[in-house]
């Protein structure tokens, strides 16, 4: 692991996440002091179980906190060597880094078509280009091209997914946060969208930084991960030391290996192990 | 042709003719919806301040007048020129677009991501501030709005329509007024317009991305506070058209932000989210209404027209929510 921490450092770092808190409301404190940071080119995931912040760490990077009474109260983030917690969302899609929020939100009223469109509203780069990459795109999602007529709200859940993808793409991101792409949908749909996302990375150099609680799947795909538990990193490392490490196995991908423990015995193991960390 | 089959055709024309006014109305509503998913309640009272600000300016009226003179112990009312009504109607375009970025900047901006129905409620605060200050600024007299529109019956289309009846039988013509015309007219090209607009241009469709989640059209990088700002602009537009084709018509007083409660049936049949539906929509009310107190008006008394609209809206209510028009409501499970 060692070794790994070094090679991470030669590559260039492209988003860093100094220790941030975020709190909702002025009460709830949601995050208590997350660092994280993302190689350019890389794929990175952040793991973790329902309510540990996986979702508000996305959302505090890519600015859209804002709009549902989070604020970044403590900490920076850094994104391609500029202080970006202070920009608007648009700001920052300008300058490359988009979500793709949890649960593809695609404006189900618009075509596939507008959809992706939309994903090019930024760009000031003329007509032509934006035409390429929405040939780019359906070569990435052939099945996009064919629903490229139909209104979003009538394609299926993993259509949209892809839609939700493409539409991101088309503003040209050198980085995306990619929340929960495995939601609702059947493994190999699943399969399939993680296949394209590493495409992506190895073709087009998008970094991407994937929230995920499909465990087993992230860490295949991923070169890095992050562990994320009520509101703090727990554990990181390379994926495939992740993918040996005895609490993940046991807490995440459900090999536990001693022979079976009571679910009580498993809590109590765990609140001692958080409390070791 | 018989006297009474004509009669019909002129209730018909002027049917479709008072619709288009209503559909003029309910087209304000239907792009701040569709847009930003409000129903803004002040588009009635948007079309009476747009109404307001088009007379004072064309008059030379002070603004604040009243205002001015309790304090200062003045006696200004008039500042002595008049402007032509197309330099007016243009300052109130600047006034109405002042009026959207400000509103933006102290209501909407706080409300960013919230429940649609506080969003309403912010433009229920905002008909009644409005309506108040449309008061204090310009006074509340009722006021004649001429921007050079003709009115009045055309005696052309009488002459025809005289020389159409059977011979010999008692028919003087139809009667239909000019300004009516212009209205149709103006509706179809603000309509054509306006669809153009929302379909086929960049920032249209990121103005129904943006009316269907706000969130999401964020996440691609649309601001939110730029779009509204449009918008507001475009229905404060549209509100002074509204504004300008009624108040040449009834008059400029208060009674004319109460147009807005005629659009509702008209959206409620048509659907919120169709602009063409604004139109069809508020023809079927005119026609309807008209033809109704007609024919079933003096079965029941008369008086009809009144409340005929609301009828029909609360029958489709039950049976076709969205409207002729609406976008369906898209429902995954």
């Amino acid at each position: 692991m060692a070794d790994a921490a070094k090679a991470l450092d030669t590559a260039e770092t492209l988003l860093q996440v100094n220790n941030i808190e975020v709190i909702y409301n002025h009460v709830i404190l949601v995050l208590k002091g997350v660092s994280l940071s993302v190689p350019k080119g890389g794929i990175t995931a952040l793991l973790g179980a329902n309510g540990a912040g996986k979702t508000t760490t996305l959302k505090a990077i890519s600015n859209l906190l804002h709009g549902e009474r989070g604020e970044v109260t403590k900490g920076s983030i850094v994104f391609n060597n500029e202080t970006v917690h202070n920009l608007s969302p648009n700001d920052l899609v300008r300058r490359g880094c988009i979500q793709v929020m949890e649960g593809r939100h695609c404006f189900g009223h618009l075509t596939i078509e507008e959809n992706l469109l939309t994903g090019a509203f930024t760009r000031r780069d003329g007509n032509a280009s934006v035409k390429r990459d929405l040939d780019m795109v359906y070569d990435y999602f052939p099945r996009l091209r064919e629903r490229r007529n139909s209104q979003a709200g009538y394609t299926s859940g993993g259509e949209q997914q892809m839609c939700a993808i493409g539409r991101a793409l088309m503003s040209r991101p050198s980085m995306i946060l990619l929340d929960e792409p495995s939601m609702g949908l059947a493994p190999q749909l699943v399969e399939e969208i993680f296949e394209i996302v590493k495409k992506l990375n190895e073709e087009e150099g998008v970094s991407f930084l994937l929230a995920e609680q499909n465990t087993n799947i992230a860490l295949r795909y991923a070169k890095y991960g992050y562990i994320l538990e009520s509101g703090r990193i727990v554990l990181d490392g390379e994926a495939s030391a992740l993918r040996e490490n005895a609490d993940v196995k046991e807490f995440y991908l459900g090999v536990g290996g001693e022979g079976r423990r009571s679910f009580r015995e498993v809590k109590h193991y765990k609140r001692r192990k958080r409390w070791l960390a | 042709m018989s006297p009474e089959f004509l009669y019909f055709i002129e209730t018909v024309i002027n049917g479709l003719m008072s619709g288009v006014m209503y559909s003029l109305v309910a087209l304000g509503f239907v792009l701040i919806f569709k847009a930003s998913g409000i129903f803004n309640f002040a588009q009635g009272v948007m079309a009476l301040f747009a109404a307001l600000t088009l007379v004072g300016l064309q008059t030379g009226q002070v603004p604040f007048a009243h205002l001015i003179n309790a304090i200062f112990g003045t006696e200004i009312h008039h500042f002595g020129w008049e402007l032509p009504a197309a330099v007016a109607i243009a300052g109130t375009l600047v006034v109405m677009v002042a009026f959207a970025w400000i509103f933006e900047k102290l209501v909407l901006k706080h409300l960013v991501n919230q429940e649609p129905i506080i969003l309403f409620m912010a433009t229920i605060g905002l008909a009644y501030f409005l309506e108040g200050f449309g008061d204090l600024m310009w006074g509340s007299d009722v006021k004649t709005l001429n921007v050079g529109i003709p009115s009045g019956g055309s005696f052309w289309w009488e002459d025809v329509t005289k020389t159409w009846a059977a011979e010999g039988s008692d028919y003087f013509g139809m009667y239909i007024d000019v300004l009516d015309v212009y209205a149709a007219v103006i509706a179809v090209i603000l309509v054509i317009a306006l669809t153009a607009f929302s379909q086929y241009t960049r920032t249209g469709r990121a103005l129904r991305a943006v009316a269907d989640d706000h969130q999401a059209a964020q996440s691609v990088g649309i601001s939110l506070r730029s779009i509204w700002v449009i918008v507001w602009s475009i229905a404060g537009f549209v509100a002074l058209v509204a504004g300008i084709m009624w108040g040449s018509k009834s008059g400029v007083q208060f009674s004319l932000s109460l147009i807005a409660l005629k659009a509702l049936p008209v959206l409620i049949l048509g659907g919120f989210t169709s602009i063409p539906g604004a139109i069809i929509g508020g023809l079927i009310i005119g026609v309807g209404e008209k033809l109704a107190e007609l024919y079933i008006g003096p079965l029941v008394g008369g008086a009809i027209e009144n409340w005929f609209a609301y009828v029909v809206a609360l029958v489709f209510l039950l049976f076709r929510p969205q409207g002729l028009f609406g976008e369906k409501i898209i429902e995954r499970v």
